[in-house]
């Protein structure tokens, strides 16, 4: 079986330390945090008060607009708070819901609950709405929307590549609920009309692998191994490296005809439509130097992160926590907030791992170009940077810029590129809306 | 528990610039030795000293005069002395390389704001200087005496390096004097540069960083294939006068320079086009100093040459962006 891949990117230690680890169910936290912008697009709005009482599934944030989607409570209990809190995405103050469980978990489901072969293609998107379904690798982008393409498509990739460093959680949920992911992926390709379903994970998942196959090797759906290598999960490489075609500058991929959902996605699709759940628990892995026992948990959206780490017991020596994996997650230092639909896990690392020193002089040794998955050259982006020369960095292509994160990986001279070009790319973005 | 913020990546590769040079050492080690069991304890004076005078004249300029509080030394300036060790007659007066390795930190690196701005490859300025000023002390080549570690250098006697000899006599008379030439240049038993002679312990130093991930083939590649395509025109036109190929390319500096000059990654440039470009170029301009220019070797100066168009060769071998589509072909 040949390996596939793309050209580029850089080989950190994978460190998947929890692969080994069963998923296991987090109890019901006391209290929940709920940012209400958890996705991509515009954020719902609220529709309940302080002092209501709500139950596990009920809608609490009404989609505003077609890209964006609900957000429903995941505990049975009563709102006690809605606050500002400062948001690790955007780093802007957020309005934050703050429910606090009686103790019980009654559900309120969607309906109907079927088989999804049972579902039209029109139902099984307007599903991905209702049960507030988004990317869960972290991009978090509306599923539905994606589901909507525009223009003709031909294939659908799950993706299981998993390619940040530490995560597991998609590795353990392809081993532990394979057909769910399956499932998922057939209502999927049923949506958007598609016959050709591949499936991308990297080669140092062999069960994930094994697991895939198995169960959907007989349905006619291809897994394919590729090289473990970083960002070998984004979209627009796991497509190259799958199918050859070329997501063009500034385009989608449904331009060349791929649909591309996250494994972990495809069952909560399986769920939404199934069980009638929404999406309002997930996977994710709580791992790194700095825990005592790395785990794979499900837990339900906005239970604290301090919650999360006390369950896997945090070391002394612990100095970051990072929401998502180290590469391009999110650190954070005030703990009683929730997490997110888009958290894949939190990475707690320990001192001695945490990229530190202090910024020298570019050597021009070109690691950087190397390492850049988009044939970009962060080296002389940066130089631009340095002298606010923001129109020559847009010529010069920063705005295909993934922010992988690739060229301050290897940076000898330990230069901050990704910091740099988010805030280039915020300038750039003012400018044009003047 | 005491939690930092900071921007993702949190994590970091092993590499740093420091662990870079510390690597360009090692890689140097293989021949640095050899020079030693050649010409005897000085050349060992001779390398130390030089490496050491160069990382004292970087902490001071950075410290003293442009201020840098937090500098501290990175190596590179140790690589720089050991080089231009490398690059002068075993011989060499002591005094004369210190001169050498002044320039060369000085005029080819601090005053351009030290590491990463400097154009030109500060250990060929030091160099170039040096072969202009001890136009004598930089042409007399000593004679290999193997593991006699008791005598100083400046007493042995001199001879003519093959270069010289082909470019004044021809290819017979120096196939002559220097009894089988290509098998030892190979190995690194002629008359040369300290550092320049065996082409089996620069090789193995390079592989190493190459295995290390360090640095990228295409200029030596470039460099040495280009060199051993012309010489080979050369040859068949007049091979009388020209010696075979495969000799060419192991005398003189093309393999120190190819491997380890050329290969500097501030005055080299990024893509491997880049490369590519500047290794062929290379190679032109050494073979027609040597063969057709008043010099009898021109790694020196074609790799100044080359050094000074690398931002034109950076403007013009740029890499394929993912998914853009490039106009006019």
């Amino acid at each position: 079986m040949s390996v596939w891949t793309f050209k580029g990117g850089v080989h950190p230690l994978t460190k998947k330390f929890g692969r080994k680890a069963s998923i296991e169910k987090m109890p019901i936290p006391q209290r929940v945090h709920l940012f209400i912008a958890q996705n991509l697009g515009k954020p719902p709005k609220a529709i309940v008060e302080v002092g209501m009482e709500v139950k596990t599934g009920q809608k609490i944030a009404e989609a505003d607009g077609f890209v964006s989607v609900p957000l429903h409570s995941p505990v049975t209990g009563r709102v006690v708070e809605i606050k500002k809190q400062k948001h690790p995405v955007t780093s802007r103050p957020a309005e934050v819901i703050v429910i606090e469980t009686t103790g019980d978990d009654e559900w309120i489901k969607l309906n109907p609950a079927k088989p999804y072969e049972q579902f039209t293609p029109e139902e099984i998107v307007k599903r991905a709405q209702e049960a507030g379904l988004v990317g869960m690798g972290g991009a978090t982008f509306p599923t539905h929307v994606k589901l909507s393409p525009s223009k003709k498509v031909d294939i659908l990739i799950l993706n299981g590549a998993e390619c940040e460093p530490y995560l597991t959680i998609d590795d353990r949920v392809m081993v532990e609920f394979s057909e769910e992911i399956i499932k998922g992926g057939l209502a999927f390709a049923k949506a958007i009309g598609v016959k050709e379903i591949l499936i991308g994970i990297e080669e140092n998942k062999p069960s994930a692998i094994d697991a895939m196959k198995r169960v959907g090797g007989p349905l006619g759906i291809d897994v394919l191994k590729l090289t473990t290598k970083y960002p070998q999960g984004s979209e627009k490489h796991l497509i190259y490296a799958m199918t050859k075609r070329i997501v063009p500058s500034g385009g989608l991929p449904m331009d060349i005809g791929v649909v591309v959902q996250n494994v972990s996605t495809a069952r909560a699709m399986y769920r939404a439509l199934e069980l009638g759940e929404p999406l309002i628990e997930r996977g994710l892995s709580i791992t790194g130097e700095g825990v005592e026992t790395p785990k794979n948990v499900i837990a339900r959206i906005g239970a604290p992160v301090s919650e999360l780490l006390d369950f896997s017991k945090v070391k002394d020596e612990a100095s970051r926590v990072i929401l998502g994996g180290p590469m391009m997650g999110i650190a954070v230092n005030v703990l009683d907030i929730g997490i997110m639909k888009g958290t894949s896990g939190i990475t707690v690392l320990t001192d001695n791992v945490v990229k530190k020193g202090t910024e020298t002089n570019c050597i021009g040794c070109a690691m950087c170009v190397r390492a850049c998955p988009m044939g970009l050259e962060p080296y002389l982006l940066y130089k631009m940077f340095k002298k606010r020369r923001f129109n020559d960095m847009m010529d010069t292509h920063l705005m295909d810029c993934i922010e992988c994160g690739a060229c301050a990986y290897v940076c000898p001279s330990n230069i901050d590129h990704v910091k740099a070009f988010k805030t280039a790319k915020n300038v750039i973005r003012a400018l044009r809306r003047r | 528990m005491k939690l930092t913020l900071a921007p993702a990546p949190h994590i970091h590769s092993p590499f740093s610039t420091r662990r870079i040079m510390i690597d360009v050492l090692i890689a140097l080690i293989p021949a640095g030795i050899l020079a030693v069991l050649m010409w005897g304890w000085y050349m060992l004076v001779l390398e130390i000293g030089s490496m050491v005078l160069a990382e004292l004249l970087e902490f001071f300029i950075m410290r003293v005069f442009l201020k840098r509080k937090n500098f501290w030394p990175d190596g590179s300036a140790a690589v720089t002395g050991l080089l231009l060790a490398f690059n002068v007659p075993a011989g060499i007066p002591w005094w004369m390389l210190m001169v050498g390795v002044f320039i060369a930190v000085v005029v080819g690196k601090e005053v351009y704001g030290g590491i990463g701005n400097n154009p030109f490859n500060p250990a060929l300025v030091g160099r170039l200087f040096m072969y202009i000023s001890f136009p004598v002390a930089m042409t007399t080549w000593p004679k290999v005496d193997w593991l006699n570690f008791s005598r100083a250098a400046f007493n042995l006697q001199t001879t003519a390096t093959p270069l010289n000899v082909i470019k004044l006599h021809g290819v017979t008379a120096a196939l002559q004097k220097f009894h089988n030439l290509p098998l030892n240049s190979f190995l690194g038993i002629i008359p040369g540069s300290p550092g320049e002679m065996s082409v089996v312990a620069l090789v193995g130093g390079f592989l190493y960083l190459w295995w290390r991930g360090i640095v990228s083939y295409e200029i030596p590649a470039a460099y040495i294939g280009t060199t051993f395509i012309l010489s080979a025109l050369f040859w068949m036109a007049n091979p009388s006068a020209y010696i075979d190929p495969v000799t060419a390319i192991m005398l003189g500096g093309v393999m120190l320079g190819a491997l380890f000059m050329a290969t500097d990654p501030v005055t080299s440039p990024v893509t491997a086009k880049g490369k590519w470009i500047f290794g062929i170029g290379c190679g032109v301009i050494t073979v027609l100093i040597r063969y057709i220019g008043a010099y009898p070797e021109g790694v020196n100066f074609a790799i100044l040459l080359m050094n000074a168009l690398v931002p034109f060769i950076n403007q013009i071998a740029k890499p394929r962006v993912f998914g853009v589509v490039r106009k006019n072909g």
